[in-house]
């Protein structure tokens, strides 16, 4: 059951020589092997590659290698099949890429590995990240852990279902508008999007780069904040890195909260939210009052128009971003009489509907006589959304919602319509519109089927520490995190 | 910001993004009632609002103009499609 361990139990028993590295990667693998059939997080993985990775872990234990300047020595993360791991397929679960192999680590990859972490496998996902299920994915849907008839969110499903399936101790994924905090909530972990600029994204396929930012994928929160320990930092390779210092997250675990103000925005209990959801996130308030956090009103006026502004600035962003997928350097080369041919086929071959509906869509709003009156007002939209935040933490250290209106939905329930399956992101996408950090973690469970409920906290920039100590306080309080998937 | 005339043939040629006839058609119809819940942006005042490209704003950010390892050439031409000579081989652009 070595597969069950949080990264700071593994890390201790690995340290105190009781287990293996080879052990506890066995013991994911094993896992796979076991549920994996059912689950579908996996696009690929390479059994002989991680086991060696785990004997030169062992190795160095075994010499006596120090914990502290290793702090992930021996601990088995599976990753999202759209960062770059050198010699590992990259596919971002598109047709397109074909055969793709990486030449290169991802700067979050390379700290991970020098932090002494295994890396491993590639975690299904919705194409380029386009989603909200993974049923976008080319190759096939994930299924949630807790009900297989069910999505597991996305667009990283397959980071989240991995592990809430116990498939390996940690993952990574992207989060553009909830790609990280939405399948978290709906699997039942702990998801963290991290402040723009706080982790390169150097080796992260772009999908819309001014609101793309990787993060974790945990059992608990202290998890979380090691692995955001181990992945910040600036960047010479990605500008858009923020020259923040990185404290070590786990110290600001205090679980004390007394004094804090949490702000509650009123525009979040709208129609549409399902009843156990809000009473899960009520219930949520109470307990910390209970903890000494005082509660606040607040008001986030341009929620409405989030996603609207989103969907206008993301498609942009990803129609410039995805011109580089044509057929030439890399992708599954369709042929054509001359290049424009070529490009056009390649794509029209290689990229799936969602993708296409969203390059449309972007190149649409970027094209002439349209950019002024949908991107550029969107941008502008934009601003108006991130002050709102900015006001709304004068009056609150940090904000507390749900993180979806309901929980895990039925696959094929929304996949036929896009503007719906949208929707559904309404908690999340402000976030990425601001910039902010966000967490989401268990806070319960709908009745009958029984599916896990997230409770998003929002942050202040660069707040991580204040959000991780929020999230770790109601964790501790409550039972929610230590519930398995039946699976 | 009319939203009937996304002309999706157009704008597919411009994104060099191949489409079948059924997903032309598909396509507008989705797309159509996208735009149409986008039109929801009209109903704010943004006059004097000034635009956001990014979050975390930050400009000028340079680096030591110096020379540094790059990706190897082979590692470069690893994934190509077609390449011959140690280049990238692409259709003929000019006759």
């Amino acid at each position: 059951m070595l597969n069950h361990l949080t990264i700071s139990e593994l890390t201790a028993k690995l340290a105190q020589r009781e287990v293996s590295a080879r052990e506890a990667t066995q013991a994911c693998l094993d896992q796979i092997a076991r549920v994996d059939g059912q689950i579908h997080a996996f696009l690929s993985y390479d059994v002989a590659d991680a086991l060696a990775q785990a004997d030169a872990a062992d190795k160095i234990l075994a010499a006596g290698g120090s914990d502290s300047h290793r702090p992930l020595l021996g601990v088995p993360i599976a990753v999202k099949d759209v960062l770059a791991v050198k010699n590992q397929p990259l596919n971002c679960a598109s047709k397109i890429l074909g055969n793709f192999v990486s030449p290169y680590d991802a700067t979050a990859i390379q700290k991970l590995k020098a932090a002494g972490a295994i890396i491993f496998g590639r975690l299904n996902m919705d194409e380029f990240a386009m989603g909200s299920s993974t049923e976008n994915s080319a190759f096939f849907t994930t299924r949630n852990p807790w009900d297989i008839t069910r999505i597991p969110g996305g667009s990283s499903g397959g980071s989240a279902a991995a592990v809430a399936a116990q498939e390996c101790i940690a993952s990574l994924g992207s989060d553009t508008g909830g790609s990280i905090r939405q399948p978290a909530a709906l699997c039942g972990c702990v998801g963290l999007k991290p402040t723009y600029g706080r982790i390169s994204r150097y080796g992260l396929v772009a999908f819309a780069s001014s609101l793309d930012q990787i993060g974790p994928f945990t059992k608990d929160v202290r998890d979380a904040a090691t692995l955001l320990s181990a992945m910040s930092g600036v960047d010479p390779r990605d500008s858009t890195s923020v020259p923040q210092p990185v404290p070590d997250y786990t110290k600001a675990l205090t679980g004390d909260i007394r004094g804090l103000k949490l702000g509650l925005p009123k525009e979040y209990m709208i129609g549409g939210l399902d009843a156990e959801v809000k009473a899960s996130v009520d219930a949520a308030v109470k307990k910390f009052q209970e903890l000494g956090a005082e509660i606040v009103e607040i008001s986030l006026p341009h929620t409405d128009y989030a996603v609207a502004t989103y969907y206008i600035i993301a498609t942009a962003e990803a129609s410039a971003n995805l011109a580089r997928f044509d057929g030439i350097r890399y992708c599954a080369r369709v042929d054509g009489a001359d290049p424009i041919e070529l490009y056009s086929k390649t794509r029209g071959a290689g990229f799936g509907p969602e993708v296409k509906r969203r390059i449309i869509l972007g190149t649409y709003v970027l094209s002439s006589g349209y950019y002024d009156a949908y991107y550029l007002r969107a941008q502008k939209v934009r601003t108006l959304i991130r002050n709102d935040f900015l006001k709304a933490f004068e009056k609150c250290d940090a904000i507390v919602t749900p993180t979806t209106p309901t929980a895990a939905f039925k696959a094929g329930e929304k996949s036929d319509d896009p503007l719906q399956m949208y929707l559904s992101d309404i908690f999340t996408i402000s976030c990425n519109l601001a910039g902010i950090p966000g967490v989401s973690v268990p806070c319960g469970f709908t009745n009958s089927p029984k599916l896990p409920i997230g409770l998003q906290i929002l942050g202040q920039p660069f707040g991580e520490e204040t959000l991780l100590q929020i999230a770790h306080a109601y964790e501790q309080a409550t039972p929610w995190h230590r519930e398995k998937a039946p699976c | 910001m009319a939203t009937g005339d996304l002309d999706v043939k157009y704008v597919a040629h411009l994104a060099r993004l191949a489409l079948t006839p059924d997903e032309e058609k598909k396509l507008g119809a989705q797309l159509g009632h996208i735009l149409g819940y986008i039109e929801k942006l009209r109903e704010l005042d943004v006059t004097n609002v000034e635009p956001t490209a990014h979050a975390v704003p930050m400009v000028n950010v340079t680096r030591a103009d110096e020379i540094r390892p790059s990706l190897p050439h082979d590692d470069a031409l690893r994934n190509a499609p077609k390449k011959a000579g140690g280049l990238f081989v692409v259709p003929k652009i000019v006759e």
